[in-house]
């Protein structure tokens, strides 16, 4: 194995169910229930998850997602702004800590 | 502008080329095979409805994704004898529409005359049209012909966008389809009340199946409004063919296998009952008979040797055909991916 990820393996996802059929069964009907049309459509939530998929720097998740997106008819504007939200909000969440570094730094200092 | 396979010498020109690949496919089982699972094989028409006719691989664009290879190089096109054969034929048939595409098949010498013909026949006749071409010096009064004998336009547009449409369509295409889509409207096509149809054909701009037509129709409604104020009646989203130009590209960026693995896992049952082939009769520029347009570029005619060109045809050997057996290949996982690919859009509702 020369690296941990391999595309091929996302098609083996279902394979988690052999462990534990019960829990993956559970999981898939959550995620599929999740995805579906409601207060938001398909596409909204695509994008959503495009944006999540590269916060948690998951390459499955963006790789299914990317193709899932342009699938619900999104475009690459829109999927580079839901980008930048995620990028945004993992920068925020960094500098919002500072406050935290500042408290300190308060606590500390003459 | 870009020049079609043939005239680049590809050997994707060839059709036997063509169908070797996508008989060696290794991301899908056989197509006939997974109709036997469902209990579709063989795959049997139903009847007659729709009235095929390609009437030449003459286009004035060279689009990335075209399944005819159609361009400004192509000199194939259907002869007024041809032409002839097949509305005599049609007279003596009740099948109700007459689809006529191409390339662009505004561009046939025949055209106009093939649609007053089909016209007085009393049948519904259907352009597909590339929008461009009515922009055409060639093609002055083109619009009000096509409205004057209530013609529906079936228009090819991608996307509401330059870039996307532009990638798969060439340079400028964009802005001249708008211009168009401009002049339908300013005709009364696409407006209400008006009785003239205009209907937007969306492919994908690439590797992936088409979104939910409700949810694109709704889409290009609301930005094609915004944008340049216009209206049409309905979308039609259909999923690119692995043939052609489009397997080309496929082959090319490396995506065959990954799309036809995607239209495989999409397969869908009740796509696959309700595809096109089974009530329409797709005639070739030549007089040759296909299922349809896609076994057309293939080259695989209609199963029965005897019945091969529309000279061959009586309306009671019409009425044989109308159970036949449909000619399938691996190409036809195109149609049966998701909700469906027809001419006429998705094909189920799911």
């Amino acid at each position: 194995m020369d690296t941990y990820y391999h595309p091929p393996d996302l098609h083996k996802f279902a394979d988690m169910g052999k462990g534990n059929k019960e829990l993956w069964d559970k999981f898939m009907n959550y995620y599929s229930a999740v995805f579906a049309d409601g207060a938001l459509t398909e596409r909204e939530k695509a994008l959503i998850a495009l944006g999540v998929a590269h916060a948690v720097q998951c390459p499955y998740c963006i790789d299914a997602y990317t193709q899932a997106c342009l699938e619900k008819g999104s475009n690459v504007e829109e999927m580079t702004e839901a980008v930048h939200v995620s990028c945004a909000i993992r920068g925020g969440a960094s500098l919002v800590h500072g406050v935290q570094m500042r408290n300190v730094t308060e606590k500390l200092s003459m | 502008m870009g020049l079609s396979l043939l005239a680049r010498h590809n050997p994707l020109a060839a059709t036997d080329h063509q169908r070797q690949v996508l008989a060696g496919t290794l991301a899908c089982p056989p197509f006939d095979e997974r109709l036997g699972q469902i209990d579709l094989r063989p795959l049997r028409a139903t009847g007659i409805t729709v009235f095929q006719m390609n009437v030449g691989k003459l286009c004035n664009q060279t689009c990335r994704h075209c399944h005819v290879d159609a361009g400004p190089d192509r000199e194939e096109r259907m002869t007024r004898e041809t032409a002839e054969l097949c509305l005599r034929l049609l007279e003596q048939t009740q099948i109700p529409t007459v689809d006529i595409t191409g390339g662009a098949p505004e561009l046939n010498p025949n055209f106009r005359w093939i649609v007053e013909e089909a016209k007085r026949l009393g049948r519904h006749v259907m352009d597909r049209c590339n929008l461009s071409v009515l922009l055409l010096p060639s093609q002055t009064g083109l619009t009000e012909f096509l409205a004057r004998h209530q013609v529906e336009v079936v228009a090819s547009l991608p996307y509401f966008s330059s870039t996307q449409t532009d990638a798969q369509r060439g340079e400028g295409v964009y802005d001249k389809s708008i211009q168009a889509l401009t002049l339908l409207n300013a005709s009364g096509y696409g407006r209400e009340g008006s009785g003239l149809v205009l209907n937007l054909v969306h492919n994908p701009v690439g590797a992936f199946l088409p979104a939910k037509q409700p949810a694109v129709e709704a889409q290009f409604r609301k930005e094609l409004l915004r944008r340049h104020g216009i209206t049409f009646n309905r979308l039609y989203t259909i999923t690119n063919m692995p043939i052609s130009r489009f397997l080309e590209f496929l082959l090319n960026s490396g995506n065959y296998e990954g799309y036809m693995q995607r239209l495989a896992n999409a397969f869908n049952p009740a796509a696959a009952a309700g595809v096109m082939c089974r009530y329409t009769l797709s005639i070739g520029w030549d007089g040759t008979l296909y299922d349809c347009d896609f076994n057309q570029m293939l080259d695989l005619p209609i199963g029965d040797p005897q019945l091969r060109h529309v000279r061959h045809l009586t309306p009671a050997r019409l009425t044989a055909l109308h159970g036949r057996a449909i000619v399938t290949g691996n190409h036809c996982y195109g149609c049966t991916a998701g909700a469906g690919s027809s001419c006429g859009g998705s094909v189920t509702s799911s």
